[in-house]
């Protein structure tokens, strides 16, 4: 994989990094040109729910890349897209998001079009051994069980009415939260019988919680995107970063955590 | 060489002036940067929404709820502290000031892990049919818990600063215990029970981490202005200056007031 990736020209990074950003099929850009990224340190602003895997994504490029070192700053997508309006020093932007990847295109702080990398969809969280028995979706709306839901104003309360209107299920929540972590630490602490929060944060939260899939989730179906920005020094570097996250190792990476294809 | 002020109260050296100036800036500065960013046009309509009133009336209620409640048993303790003398008073003083250093996360977990549904109590309160979780009543103890220690702080300090003169002459006139409290050291530490009081109030009032932590966030319920402030920040900027300015003049307003009773009463005292 290392090898694949070293033998490239530096010249090859400038052309792949030109179909990558026109393209939003991701795995066929990057795996079918070897790159090299060059050396230098990039900053990306990563969405707080990619944390683990871009921790991960990060080592693995730098491995791949050597003299390359990627820095991370995560953060709700909102906070970032205000830090970077602010004038933050980033190179790449992931959002959790297209409706925050928007607010940066619509001004001139992206450079290129914004690639689709991931999805994530929404799962019921339980506590471990699911106490109160919830199997779907339409079991939330018994007020018997103490649910805990994200407020609409964050992405993934937008997620959870979404599916609320598309199935006719009104949620009668004990509380929403600002964060999906906070949904997330209810539950582990058992204080809610469940959830809803993201596929990526029940898989991440490892035997602290239950996971319950539902099929209704599909009808809210959250996309990540990422870009580079036009502030950055190093756009050769951060766009060697959106092929690698893009690419085959960084989509194994991804669905591994529990992400969608895009 | 530092030279001595000519004039003014006190006189200070020049160069305590100049830094004292400095430190005063970095405090009001950013609330001058949050007024300028203020939308004055929407600011009525911003602060007077459904979410943002239910947000600042449940504030003043449980924040009015916890303060009664760090008077009730802060006053207790504040007197122990001062007036008693016990083996492991120093590390007693020390566990009752702890929630001033923790973070107010740190302590909505604690409390989670005492009054929780998994918590510590668990048995008694549902023995009691008790349901914490998730209440207004959660609210009021995430604030009592934070704001109990500028109580008793506060109050202590007083008591110490007092000395206990006055209530060994009424003890000798034959006045008994309670007597002395109510006739001789509550009306002495008066204006440090106030101001207190007062820090108490404006603790409880911008408490946000150990509320968010530990009793949730519902409209109406337990969404507090500070979690109102948080949420609106999300998707609407102006809403949640407005909002915080509104925060900033209720508790200016109240230490003003409070501050104004306190030198009424009695000049000075406590940490006002």
């Amino acid at each position: 994989m290392a090898a694949a990736v070293l033998t490239g020209e530096a010249a090859c990074a400038g052309t792949s990094a030109g179909t990558a950003a026109g393209t939003s099929t991701p795995g066929a850009s990057a795996s079918a040109a070897a790159t090299t990224a060059p050396a230098g340190t990039i900053t990306v602003f990563a969405a707080a729910s990619l944390k683990a895997t871009f921790t991960k994504l990060g080592t693995d490029f730098e491995a791949a890349n050597p003299g390359t070192t990627v820095t991370f700053s995560f953060a709700g997508s909102s906070d970032l897209v205000t830090q970077i309006t602010g004038g933050a020093p980033a190179d790449v932007f992931a959002s959790a998001d297209t409706k925050n990847m928007t607010k940066l295109t619509t001004t001139t702080l992206v450079s290129g079009t914004p690639v689709n990398f991931a999805t994530n969809i929404l799962e019921i969280a339980t506590p471990p051994g699911n106490p109160a028995g919830v199997k779907t979706f339409q079991d939330l709306a018994n007020p018997d069980i103490t649910t805990v839901i994200c407020a609409p104003a964050v992405p993934c309360g937008a997620a959870t009415v979404t599916i609320e209107t598309a199935t006719g299920v009104t949620i009668p929540a004990v509380s929403e939260e600002s964060a999906v972590t906070d949904v997330l630490g209810k539950v582990s602490s058992g204080e809610a019988d469940a959830g809803l929060v993201y596929a990526t944060d029940v898989q991440g939260a490892g035997n602290t919680v239950e996971g319950v899939p539902f099929a209704e989730s599909s009808t809210a179906v959250n996309t990540y995107p990422i870009a580079a920005l036009s502030a950055t020094k190093s756009p050769e570097l951060a766009q060697a970063f959106i092929d690698y996250v893009t690419g085959t190792d960084g989509q194994a990476v991804l669905t591994t955590a529990g992400f969608g294809k895009p | 060489m530092p030279r001595i002020a000519s004039s003014g109260p006190g006189s200070v050296p020049r160069w305590i002036l100049a830094i004292a100036i400095i430190g005063a800036l970095f405090v009001v500065l950013p609330l001058v940067a949050m007024v300028v960013r203020v939308n004055w046009g929407e600011f009525i309509p911003l602060i007077t929404s459904e979410s943002s009133v239910d947000a600042l009336l449940l504030s003043l209620r449980t924040s009015a709820a916890a303060t009664a409640l760090c008077i009730v048993f802060g006053v207790p303790m504040a007197l122990v502290l001062a007036r008693t003398s016990f083996p492991g008073q120093r590390i007693a003083r020390s566990l009752v000031l702890l929630p001033l250093v923790l973070p107010p996360v740190v302590g909505g977990i604690a409390l989670l892990y005492t009054f929780g549904r998994q918590g510590l109590l668990r048995e008694p309160m549902n023995v009691l049919g008790i349901q914490i979780a998730f209440s207004t009543t959660a609210v009021v103890l995430a604030q009592t818990f934070v704001a109990l220690p500028f109580l008793v702080l506060s109050l202590e300090g007083a008591l110490r600063t007092v000395g206990t003169r006055y209530e060994a002459v009424a003890a000798t006139l034959g006045a008994g215990p309670t007597t002395v409290l109510r006739r001789i050291t509550l009306p002495l530490v008066l204006p440090a029970l106030v101001s207190g009081s007062v820090l108490s109030f404006a603790r409880a009032l911008g408490e946000f981490g150990a509320t968010l932590t530990f009793a949730g966030s519902l409209q109406g319920v337990t969404r507090t202005l500070p979690l109102e402030i948080y949420l609106q920040r999300e998707t609407d900027p102006d809403t949640a200056v407005a909002l915080a300015l509104v925060l900033v003049a209720v508790a200016v307003l109240v230490v003003g007031l409070a501050h104004q009773a306190g030198s009424r009463t009695r000049a000075g005292g406590g940490l006002l």
